[in-house]
């Protein structure tokens, strides 16, 4: 896991989700959210499900929202391309939807297979009608998600942060891990 | 020697697997298994999707975590299933001894025009949903194997998996309500008592 263990942000991502009462976690993994998966899959009052495929995480958080829970999808923009249809559900039924997503292919990228989702991201979001928040600084991550969360939990609005690839650390494709 | 019984009837399934529902909390997936469910009368504890297709047992798994009280089904066709297989490892995973999902299998996508599905071609969801570590009885071929899953839905001790074989006939459609966010402010103040 190399540098991403102790990263200041992702820890305040994560008393950000505890002071909101996020109760369920859904996630197809990325290495940027692995420190945040580790932390939230430690606290016994959270529900972390690892999904197959991110459109899952879609349905499964409508689900539990219709039971009383607060719920956020993790996942990378590659994955926000396995959604497009299951955001109707969202739409179609006003729910509140929150996705912390993290960004690849925009920055300094050595995978070009990220490149198109990672392109296309904000404007598939925004065309779904979700709101779409970027990060490109560590220190602006855990207001622009506590806002999202609130804003849709609050406000019914589908959100979605995106933390940008320069924040997040482009991937070394050289390293051992 | 195998007898060939006739197949069940999708709306008397239906009607017996919500007989008698007690707390059960209900989910089905778009077309038929949504007629279904409201023709077996509507009320406000089912969540009719209308579409989210794939996204019906991952609905319900979300919902039977968030209530791990009652007994959650999701009750959908073949079709719907095959798109969201993947949810049947996640339910896998995740155990939630409340859930149950139950396909009306007719082997075809009957909303569309009957076109066959893979089940047709020999796919057994049984043996996909054994392979993901739920629960699952062999195919339900009559009323008797309905009923004994009705017993197993409200004893909560799965994940359960159920595959019903049903004849593939259309029945005329019984319409739900279709305005989602209506449908899920009517389920929440019945399950939580939450003003919409
Ligand atoms: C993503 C998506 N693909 C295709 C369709 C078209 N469609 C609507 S219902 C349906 C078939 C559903 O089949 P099944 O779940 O087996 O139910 P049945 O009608 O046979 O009871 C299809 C393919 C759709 N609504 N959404």
């Amino acid at each position: 896991m190399s540098a991403a263990g102790a990263r200041a942000w992702s820890v305040e991502l994560y008393d950000v989700l505890v002071r909101q009462g996020i109760r369920q976690v859904a996630y197809v993994p990325d290495a940027g959210h692995s420190d945040l998966i580790e932390r939230c899959g430690a606290n016994p009052a959270m529900e972390t499900t690892v999904l197959t495929t991110e459109e899952e995480g879609i349905a499964l958080l409508g689900g539990a929202w219709l039971g009383g829970d607060r719920g956020i999808l993790l996942m990378q923009s590659s994955g926000v391309g396995n959604c497009v249809n299951m955001l109707s559900l969202i739409e179609n039924c006003r729910m509140p939807f929150v996705t912390l997503i993290t960004m690849r292919g925009e920055w300094g990228e050595f995978n070009p297979w990220q490149a198109p989702m990672g392109l296309a991201t904000p404007d598939v979001l925004s065309r779904m009608n979700v709101q779409v928040h970027r990060v490109e600084v560590a220190k602006d991550a855990a207001a622009t998600l506590d806002a999202a969360i609130s804003q849709s939990y609050d406000g019914m609005l589908a959100s979605a942060v995106l933390l940008s690839q320069r924040l997040i650390g482009r991937k070394d494709f050289e390293a051992e891990d | 020697m195998t007898v060939n019984l006739p197949l069940l009837d999708r709306r008397e399934t239906v009607a017996r697997l919500l007989r008698d529902r007690g707390e059960l909390l209900v989910v089905s997936g778009l077309g038929s298994a949504t007629y279904d469910v409201a023709a077996a009368g509507d009320d406000p504890r089912n969540f009719y999707l209308w579409g989210a297709m794939g996204g019906t047992a991952a609905m319900a798994l979300g919902l039977a975590l968030a209530q791990p009280e009652r007994p959650v089904l999701a009750v959908t066709g073949d079709g719907d299933m095959l798109m969201g297989m993947g949810s049947l490892a996640t339910i896998g995973a995740k155990r939630p001894s409340n859930l149950s999902v139950v396909v009306l299998d007719n082997e075809v996508y009957g909303e569309t025009g009957a076109q066959p599905t893979a089940i047709a071609h020999g796919v057994d969801l049984v043996r996909v949903a054994r392979g993901c570590g739920l629960e699952a009885p062999d195919d339900i071929r009559d009323m008797n194997g309905v009923g004994t899953l009705v017993e197993r839905i409200h004893r909560s001790d799965g994940p359960l998996f159920a595959n019903i074989k049903i004849d593939a006939r259309e029945h005329a459609r019984v319409l739900p309500a279709r305005d989602g966010a209506w449908l899920r402010s009517r389920f929440r103040e019945a399950v939580l008592g939450l003003a919409p």
